[in-house]
């Protein structure tokens, strides 16, 4: 006689530790499953608030400084460290963990213009308004030791701008004329000038190491080659530029901060059009830094705010402002791409979530994939009109957004008019000039 | 470039035209001097009256005073430079000049001729470009240069823009732990066990800084060359493909369905085996022995075993079936015959074997029934009526004589085609001759099995009809006779199933009575034709019933027609409205009682465009409500968003759902990677030229 029995595999249900993760048996038929994209347009419209909800951007003040900060400098090799300067001419040295000075150098009686990090992290260099670059040890001096610098160049006239070289032991100062120097020599090994002009910046390439840029008060801003022995090329717009930065993944890209409110982003082969103006700011732009992916960088600005672009938006995803922040003079993003640091004119340093919303810290396997697919959710949804609203929205303070109101105003009529003039005049008189045009006011061969 | 070095040239041949206009002047200075030097023995002061004059005169004749230039001695030790006041006196000539560069055998030949040329050409030289301007071209060549060194990168940074996913830092060393040796690298052995095992292993050359590889391992990993590799990979490469093209055709003939071809192998492999056993037999009888007691086994095995016992769940679906299936039935006693050679002792040949088969299917045909008395899957067949077990009979050995001669034919043709080339035309042939001979024969006779069935059933039926009438259901009635009477039912039709599907009730009904097999057989007809007629009665009571409730329920409301006429409300509805402009007493008399002209109410009437066609305009049950949701509508997108080019593109990505809801694990982590990926606490580099390079490798190896 045959019994027949209920029989199941233990292999289809039984899990070979305690530790495995317990089978569930699922079926994808999609008749059980309906009104998908309604369910999902929920959770986007859910996660998008969440996400709302949870931005809270703004981590720590650091104040110590009894001036203005007027420069900030990221250390190469330490995440957790900070370097400031402040108008009075003090250098801090901050441990960003503790949120806590850690070494304390006094510049001059003036001014400190620039800091930077040499590449291996050990020591840093200074110019300030007193003629003089002076290199200084990380550490802080032993007690009883005096702060001295390891070494003072006095130049003939005043530096305004430094940077470092990424890899050799070379950087550049600029003043009246950009300067190459070599760490070791007293004097410089070259140097560019282009007209009588003085300039207010200098950065190097750090992808293609011999490239510099320079921002001078012609309102141009002028390209270099360390191994040539004339500039490259220059473009002249219709308002200076404060500073530039390269951009750390794509080596013919970098963005100038200008007064005109704008950012522009060029492609150093063709300066005569910016690949991407970048408007949101309602007042001149102070500083920009590139995200060190490459694909976002954010500004500072004398409106008191700091926004972060996308490299190829024209417009910001994100603006950070708080009550007491007075106009932001310097501004970096962290070399984890998770913090931004902005000094401004009230004396403290700031630092900030580079994403608003995102948590920090180690997320658990399933946070993470929830968070993934919420952030998928929010780019597939993206476009719908109550979700876009809901997304996009900032609380401004009171001024900059009647401000911001009366630029857009202010825009909307100029191109009425402009369309007005166009419509009333002979055909092919009054050409449409793009936005990307009408920035530029020459190149320079 | 070349336009540089031509404009430096010119420049180079600009500049020695005024040196040489200088050597000239100076050549008349030191007359000029050496006269001065003649007269100064004479007095101070005739010398200074005569400096006046000179000066005097040189002021007339407008020329820039050039200061005097003091000469030392070293001036006239120099004098092979400078060229002395010759016989001609003032000029010198090119010529001169270029007759001793000839004679100098260490001025290479060109630079004569060049000179030569020169000294032809009247043409004046051009004047050298101003400092700006070189200046000028000087940057733009050295751009130039710079901006194609840049556009190296531009495939990397276009990949990158593309790329899906992009972790960062670049440059990550590997997350598999590294030896201890490599981390500590100052270790050294200190302990005295710990030297000792330290001499062990270098005395045995074993691995200490590297433990992964010995230095026997490391070197035959670099004595094979890269070609070697490649030859080697090559081989094993096509070795995996013959094996995969082997497996996928042995899949594929283990997938063939069809019964004979099977057959028609394994005679094949039978034959071959049992050349090969005879071979043994000759060459190696031991091996031939163990083969034997192998077969014996296997025989012993299949003895034992149930297999091919017509007692699966196949067979017994199969029995089922067998009554009215010819197939089945055949494919049953197949499997039987399998069973029974295997059980058997062996035998030698394959023609007695052929011939047992043919045997044994006679056999198993002319038993029948009385086989099937001890086969329980068979018991079916015992309870059909004996008249049409013996037509059925009758028919089957019909089929089979057929199917018989067929099969014999196909027999001695495989003998003929042993290729298996042969093989499958001769199953394409088989194929077509059972599309025009066999099914035709095989319908016929299922047919005419029918008509019978129909004829017996129909009796019955007739018998029940008498009650049915006295049940009253009539409506049901006409329905039912109709299906048994297919005059020429169509060979792919749903018909045939029909009556299997009535007569296996009559049978399972029948086998609770059969334990009266001592009932007289007319009785028995009758009682076959009650029961179903009954049951059926009493279903369609039921189904009647039930409508009928419904009905009477529902008996006030008209449905359709009320549905018809909501469907129409909302059509008037929608359909725009003609507009009447006409004002009355314009142009005419107005007043109570009057209206206006036709003429006029036709003149000032709009009419409303036809709307367009309604969604449900086809289907006659349902209504569409075409008004427009404006709650929705905040919802909605007005225009397409910028990436996507067209609506369905758009409606194809928001269609389709990214959560685990509805996708499975692995593709809903493929589809919601994140765009970068940053590692907690690591510092991202910028681009370094290493990138560049492993670009162009993974471009090489592409």
């Amino acid at each position: 006689m045959k019994v027949k029995v209920l029989s199941r595999n233990p292999d289809d249900y039984v899990r070979e530790t305690q530790y495995d993760i317990q089978r569930v048996p699922r079926n994808y038929d999609p008749s059980l499953h309906p009104f998908e994209v309604p369910r999902e347009y929920a959770r986007a419209l859910n996660a998008t608030k969440l996400e709302r909800v949870f931005a809270k951007p703004f981590l720590a003040s650091l104040d110590g400084h009894r001036d203005g900060v007027h420069c900030l400098a990221k250390h190469r090799t330490s995440l957790s460290t900070l370097l400031s300067g402040s108008c009075d001419g003090q250098v801090k040295v901050w441990n960003l963990t503790e949120r806590d000075v850690c070494a304390l150098s006094k510049h001059t009686k003036d001014l400190c213009v620039e800091i930077v990090v040499r590449f291996c992290g050990t020591s840093f260099f200074t110019v300030g308004d007193d003629k003089t670059i002076k290199q200084w040890k990380m550490e802080a001096p032993a007690y009883g030791e005096e702060e001295e610098p390891l070494n003072t160049i006095l130049g003939k006239t005043v530096f305004t701008g430094l940077d470092h070289h990424q890899k050799e032991g070379v950087f550049a100062t600029c003043g009246q004329q950009v300067d190459i120097w070599d760490e070791q020599r007293s004097s410089p090994i070259r140097s560019f000038t282009w007209g009588v002009d003085s300039f207010s910046s200098v950065r190097f390439n750090p992808v293609e190491t011999e490239l510099l840029a320079s921002c001078g008060s012609d309102r141009s801003v002028v390209l270099y080659d360390m191994r040539e022995s004339t500039p490259l090329r220059k473009v002249i717009m219709k308002m200076r530029t404060n500073t530039v930065c390269w951009n750390p993944m794509e080596a013919y890209y970098f963005t100038s901060a200008n007064e005109d409110y704008n950012l522009y982003t060029y492609d150093m082969r063709h300066l005569d059009k910016p690949v991407m103006v970048h408007m949101d700011h309602v007042s001149a732009v102070l500083d920009v830094d590139y995200s060190p992916t490459g694909r976002e960088f954010v500004s500072a600005s004398f409106d008191k705010t700091i926004r972060i672009f996308p490299k190829n938006a024209g417009h910001s995803r994100e603006v950070y402002h708080t009550k007491r922040m007075q106009h932001v003079i310097c501004v970096k993003w962290s070399s984890d791409n998770k913090y931004v640091l902005s000094g401004s004119d009230e004396m403290n340093i700031r630092l900030w979530k580079a994403n608003a919303a995102e948590k920090l810290g180690v997320l658990s396997p399933r946070e993470r994939q929830a968070t993934n697919y919420n952030q998928k959710l929010k780019e597939k949804f993206q476009y719908h009109p109550q979700i876009r609203r809901i997304a996009r929205h900032r609380h401004l303070p009171k001024n900059i957004y009647h401000q911001a109101k009366e630029l857009r105003v202010m825009k909307a009529a100029r191109h009425r008019k402009e369309s007005n003039v166009r419509k009333h005049s002979k055909p092919g008189t009054v050409p449409l000039v793009a936005e990307k045009e009408k920035h530029v006011v020459t190149v320079v061969k | 470039m070349g336009k540089l070095r031509e404009r430096k040239v010119s420049s180079k041949k600009a500049n020695k035209h005024p040196v040489e206009a200088e050597m000239k002047e100076e050549e008349e200075e030191e007359e000029e001097e050496d006269e001065v030097r003649s007269d100064d023995e004479d007095s101070d002061e005739d010398e200074r009256k005569r400096h006046k004059l000179v000066e005097a005169i040189r002021a007339l004749s407008g020329k820039r005073k050039k200061p005097l230039v003091e000469r030392s001695e070293a001036a006239v030790l120099m004098s092979e430079f400078t060229v002395a006041p010759g016989s001609d006196g003032d000029r010198v000539q090119l010529s001169e000049l270029i007759g001793t560069v000839e004679q100098t055998p260490s001025v290479p030949s060109r630079a004569t001729k060049q000179l030569k040329n020169l000294e032809h050409s009247n043409r004046t030289v051009e004047c050298p470009l101003s400092r700006q301007e070189s200046e000028r071209i000087h940057r733009d060549v050295a751009f130039q240069r710079t901006a194609s060194e840049v556009s190296r990168w531009s495939s990397t940074i276009s990949h990158n823009q593309r790329v899906e996913q992009q972790v960062f830092p670049l440059h990550q060393e590997p997350l598999a732990p590294r030896p201890v040796e490599r981390v500590v690298s100052g270790w050294k052995p200190q302990t005295p066990l710990e030297q000792e095992v330290m001499a062990l292993l270098s005395a045995n050359k074993q691995p200490i800084t590297n433990p992964v590889l010995t230095p026997v391992e490391e070197a035959s990993m670099k004595a094979m060359s890269l070609e070697e590799a490649k030859i080697r990979r090559a081989e094993l490469q096509k070795a995996r493909a013959l094996q995969s093209y082997y497996e996928s055709k042995t899949r594929r003939e283990r997938k063939i369905k069809s019964k004979k071809y099977h057959r028609v192998q394994n005679k094949g492999k039978r034959k071959e085996f049992l050349k090969q056993f005879d071979a043994m037999v000759e060459k190696d009888p031991g091996a031939a022995l163990e083969e034997l007691q192998k077969m014996e086994v296997a025989r012993m095995k299949e003895r034992m075993s149930l297999k091919h016992q017509n007692s699966g769940k196949w067979a017994r679906s199969k029995a089922v079936m067998a009554k009215y299936d010819e197939g089945a039935r055949r494919a049953m006693q197949q499997q039987l015959e399998v069973n029974k050679d295997l059980t058997q002792k062996l035998v030698s040949t394959l023609d007695q074997e052929e011939k047992e088969e043919e045997e044994e299917e006679e056999e198993v045909a002319a038993e029948g029934a009385a086989g099937d008395v001890h086969n329980p899957w068979m018991r079916g067949k015992l309870s059909e009526d004996p008249s049409e077990r013996e037509d059925q009979q009758s028919v089957e050995v019909d089929v089979k004589e057929t199917e018989n001669a067929a099969e014999e034919e196909e027999e001695e043709e495989d003998e003929e085609a042993e290729e298996a080339a042969l093989l499958r035309e001769f199953e394409r042939k088989r194929r077509e001759r059972h599309v025009q001979k066999a099914e035709p024969e095989v319908f016929e006779t299922v047919e005419k099995l029918l008509v019978q069935a129909d004829h017996t059933h129909n009796s019955a039926l007739e018998e029940g009809l008498m009650r049915i009438r006295t049940v009253e259901d009539l409506e049901e009635l006409p329905a039912d006779p109709e299906p048994p009477l297919p005059e020429a039912p169509p060979p792919s039709e749903p018909e045939p199933p029909a009556p299997p599907i009535t007569a296996p009730k009559a049978g399972k009904k029948r086998k609770g009575i059969q334990l009266k097999e001592v009932l007289t057989k007319e009785t028995e007809v009758i009682d076959v034709g009650l029961k179903p007629t009954t049951e059926d009665q009493e279903d369609q009571d039921q189904e009647s019933g039930q409508r009928g409730l419904i009905k009477e329920a529902f008996a006030g409301d008209d449905v359709i027609s009320d549905f018809l006429k909501e469907k129409r409300k909302q059509e008037d509805e929608g359909r725009p409205k003609d507009l009447d402009l006409t004002l009355p007493g314009w142009g005419e008399w107005g007043g109570t009682g009057l209206k206006p002209s036709r003429k006029k109410r036709r003149r000032f009437r709009v009419k409303a465009p036809p709307p367009p066609p309604r969604k449900d305009q086809q289907l006659p049950s349902v209504i569409i409500s075409e008004k427009r949701n404006g709650a929705l509508s905040l919802h909605q997108i007005n225009s397409l968003p910028f990436p996507f080019e067209s609506h369905a593109q758009f409606q194809s990505t928001m269609r389709s759902p990214l959560g685990r809801t509805w996708n499975t694990e692995r593709t809903v982590k493929k589809v919601t990677k994140p765009r970068v990926i940053t590692r907690l606490g690591a510092i991202i580099e910028p681009m370094s030229k290493e990138e560049l390079v492993k670009d162009r490798k993974n471009k090489c190896n592409l």
